[in-house]
């Protein structure tokens, strides 16, 4: 029977990503940027709805709201898993209201309206069937992917508007977007690229070789020696593993102190993100262990810019996006 | 080989039948150097004005008018300089120094200068090692793997043994730490002024002075010399230089082993205890003490502290790749300190249970800027963003009348190497020689801006980071 089967289907598949997803946190198991694991997320959510039974836009709803919390709980740090599980909820909201036919817009405005108001919550039960529903969803994910393979490459493209020739780049550890942000570069300008390694992982050893491969000047430097060459530098560019909605960063161990020494000699410091890295959360970092903190939180004060794949922002511009991407009521899944 | 250096040098084919790999220079060979070596002299003379000169005579004269001539001559000579400034353009200041050729690796003319140098005093020259980054281009850059003793024959009959395995043991990390290293120095000069005899028709003063000028280049060349040794030897050419002529040779070496020590036991020793006892004020009950690397300056209060019964924890912070924590975390917990570790990565994420840092100093400049191991600055930076004090400790003879302030222009490049590291079973950085655009970059040390350090504790009081030159000053008063 094609039912059942299909199901098992999907439920082998999700095991599999909930373990990837357990031991890549361990640092066992395959590394996986958090574009990947984005894409892969989305993928699996798109597998579920295309799936899984149901019959209103509530039941999916509550489905991907649970398969989202068995994700999340499998590794609490990778935070690009739940964002994209908002973003597909707030997918399947939006299709839904056009599907009835109210406009976005509206839905806006009136929640600001109701909020000022004290109106009651959205009375949206979801209950209503629709046909062509399901579809719509699914090809709205599909455009999600579309813009999540492309990301790494808009933010490259935005390269050669930042850089200039013969500067010095400060970066540190290792991020792909960051990566393809300076080889873009690279390809039309002459620059020295400093990169801290970052222990005690040493991921910027991979960085360093990986960009002098591609022909770009580098140095690798020690974590104690930021500060002693910063005085050089002209940019720091750096990836980050969440962005906060306050405009602040949680991203990996020793970015605080570049940022400090960034702003000591007045030296912009420029993020790399995707825009999927947003991320709803007001308490500052305090799960990570005692000896060997693996993240940094960096405030909102000490960041120059954030260029994300939709162009480059302020940080105090965050809230805004966040505003747009997720909707209010998913920020508890 | 020494036959090659002295056939090139001399060009003088009877000198070439007389040597032997290794030997002594013969009569004449010694009395042409010696004819440069007074020339140098004397340029060095009018440069080093404020140093007490070097003659028998004066040492009878009064303090009080050796001071006025002293002032006279300086006066005179000032002037004098100002009139001709254009030609070295160095300022004219009473203190003129030769800018040291450790920096100047980039020059060409000063690298023939010194191979010049070394081959007259046979010392062989190490090479530098690898791709440079082009920002430090105007330092040295070794290999821990070709240590300059390769190069000598064995036994050495030009430079002393025990200065032979000094310099193996600093080129090689085995001395390290700037206490230990003056110390070890002194001692090895204390072998060195025991086993010398003077030769006859020459002074004591002067000929011991020349005998280890070959020796302070050798240890040069294996590591550049520290601000801390520097103080040192020229404390013992001072003395050296003010031996009576009239004093017999054990006299003398009697009286100059005797300064040795006296310098080791007030400047070191003495200078530890006394800044042990004023740092013991600033730490209360209760208190969470940061400190980096291993400072044995501050390994010593802390023990010192502990013992006076104060309670309170440390955390030691660590740095790659020299990872000198360890020792100072294996030292404190040996006395029962309960201490935490961590990488300097870590620093922001653990300032804001901290109440003091205390860190050690490699050299005070006369700017007020503290030169330290590579990190420092980065400490004192994170602790001041989070309000937190920081105090360095430093002994008085580790002042220096350099000033600098970056860490670009002067500092020391350790061997690249060392940055190699493997995870997960992968060398990444494994063959960066063959990568064409990769540099490595170890730096040694880092300078502190004065804004960021709160408090200097010395062996003369607590000082502010300000007041460095005014203890200069008054040290260089003394020493008349």
């Amino acid at each position: 029977m094609p039912g059942p089967y299909r199901e098992t289907d999907l439920t082998e598949k999700v095991e599999a990503f909930l373990s990837d997803l357990k031991r890549g946190g361990s640092g066992t198991g395959p590394l996986r940027g958090s574009a990947e694991t984005a894409r892969e997320t989305t993928a699996l959510l798109r597998r579920i709805t295309a799936q899984v039974r149901w019959s209103s836009a509530g039941d999916l709803m509550e489905v991907i709201r649970k398969e989202g919390r068995r994700m999340s709980a499998a590794q609490p740090s990778e935070t690009t898993v739940g964002n994209m599980i908002r973003r597909v909820l707030k997918i399947i909201r939006e299709e839904y209201a056009r599907s009835r036919g109210s406009s976005e817009e509206a839905d806006q405005q009136e929640s600001l309206h109701k909020l000022l108001t004290s109106g009651g919550l959205s009375e949206e039960n979801f209950r209503q069937y629709f046909t062509a529903l399901k579809a719509n969803v699914i090809e709205a994910i599909n455009e999600l992917l579309t813009e999540l393979e492309g990301t790494t490459d808009n933010i490259a493209m935005q390269a050669l508007e930042h850089i200039h020739s013969n500067e010095v780049i400060m970066t540190i550890g290792r991020s792909r977007t960051v990566e393809a942000f300076l080889k873009d570069a690279a390809r039309k300008r002459k620059f020295h690229v400093i990169v801290a390694e970052c222990a005690p992982f040493c991921q910027g050893h991979e960085m360093a070789t990986s960009l002098s491969k591609d022909g770009i000047e580098t140095t690798v430097i020690t974590d104690a020696a930021i500060f002693a060459v910063m005085s050089r530098v002209n940019k720091v560019i750096i990836g980050t593993q969440t962005v906060l909605a306050n405009g602040g960063l949680r991203a990996v161990n020793g970015t605080h102190t570049l940022a400090l020494a960034a702003k000591h000699h007045s030296t912009p410091l420029i993020v790399c993100a995707p825009i999927n890295f947003l991320f709803i959360s007001g308490e500052i970092l305090s799960k990570v262990n005692v000896h060997c903190p693996v993240f940094d939180y960096v405030p909102p004060e000490l960041i120059t810019l954030f260029i994300s794949n939709i162009g480059g922002h302020a940080p105090s511009y965050i809230y805004r996006l966040m505003s747009e991407l997720y909707h209010p009521e998913d920020h508890e899944l | 080989t020494a036959c090659c250096f002295f056939s090139y040098y001399f060009k003088e084919p009877s000198f070439i039948s007389y040597v032997i790999e290794g030997k002594e220079l013969t009569k004449e060979e010694k009395q042409r150097l010696r004819k440069e070596k007074k020339q140098q002299k004397k340029g060095k003379e009018k440069k080093d004005a404020s140093l007490p000169q070097v003659s028998v005579a004066e040492t009878a004269a009064p303090a009080s008018q050796l001071k006025a001539e002293r002032r006279a001559r300086q006066e005179a000579e000032r002037t004098s300089k100002q009139s001709k400034k254009g030609d070295t353009g160095q300022p004219a200041t009473t203190i003129v120094k030769r800018l040291p050729e450790h920096i100047q690796v980039d020059d060409p003319d000063v690298l023939k200068k010194l191979a010049k140098k070394l081959e007259r005093q046979q010392i062989p020259r190490r090479l530098d090692y690898g791709y440079k980054v082009s920002l430090f281009s105007h330092l040295l850059q070794y290999s821990r793997k070709a240590p300059l003793t390769q190069q000598l024959s064995i036994p050495s009959a030009v430079i002393h043994p025990a200065i032979v395995r000094l310099g193996l043991q600093y080129s090689q990390g085995i001395v390290a730490g700037s206490n230990a290293r003056s110390i070890a120095l002194l001692h090895a000069f204390k072998q060195v002024i025991s086993d010398y005899t003077t030769p006859s028709n020459e002074e004591l003063s002067r000929d011991l002075v020349n005998k280890l000028k070959p020796y302070i280049s050798f240890l040069n060349q294996c590591r550049p010399l520290s601000a801390s040794m520097g103080n040192a030897i020229k404390y013992i050419k001072k003395e050296i230089s003010n031996i009576p002529s009239q004093f017999k040779e054990d006299d003398a070496k009697k009286k100059l082993l005797n300064c040795i020590e006296c310098f080791i036991e007030e400047k070191i020793v003495l200078a530890a205890k006394a800044i042990a006892k004023s740092s013991i004020e600033k730490i209360n009950d209760g208190d969470v003490i940061l400190v980096y690397g291993c400072s044995s300056l501050v390994n010593h209060i802390l023990c010192e502290a502990f013992e006076k019964g104060r309670k309170f924890r440390v955390i030691v912070v660590d740095s790659r790749p020299r990872l000198e924590g360890r020792e100072a975390l294996r030292r404190l917990v040996q006395k029962g300190i309960s201490c935490t570790y961590v990488l300097i990565s870590a620093v922001s994420y653990i300032l804001p249970e901290v109440s003091k840092v205390f860190l050690g100093a490699h050299a005070l400049l006369a700017n007020g800027y503290v030169m330290s191991r590579v990190g420092t600055s980065q400490i004192a930076l994170v602790a001041k963003a989070f309000n937190v004090p920081v105090l360095v400790c430093c002994e008085t003879y580790k002042f220096c009348e350099r000033v600098q302030t970056d860490s670009f222009v002067s500092n020391e490049l350790d061997d690249p190497d060392d940055l190699i590291v493997t995870r997960k079973g992968e060398t990444q950085l494994k063959d960066w020689q063959q990568v064409p655009r990769l540099g490595l970059l170890n730096l040694v040390y880092d300078v502190t801006p004065p804004d960021f350090v709160d408090l200097v504790i010395t062996d003369l009081g607590m000082i502010p980071c300000t007041s460095v030159p005014v203890v200069l000053r008054v040290k260089n008063v003394d020493l008349l």
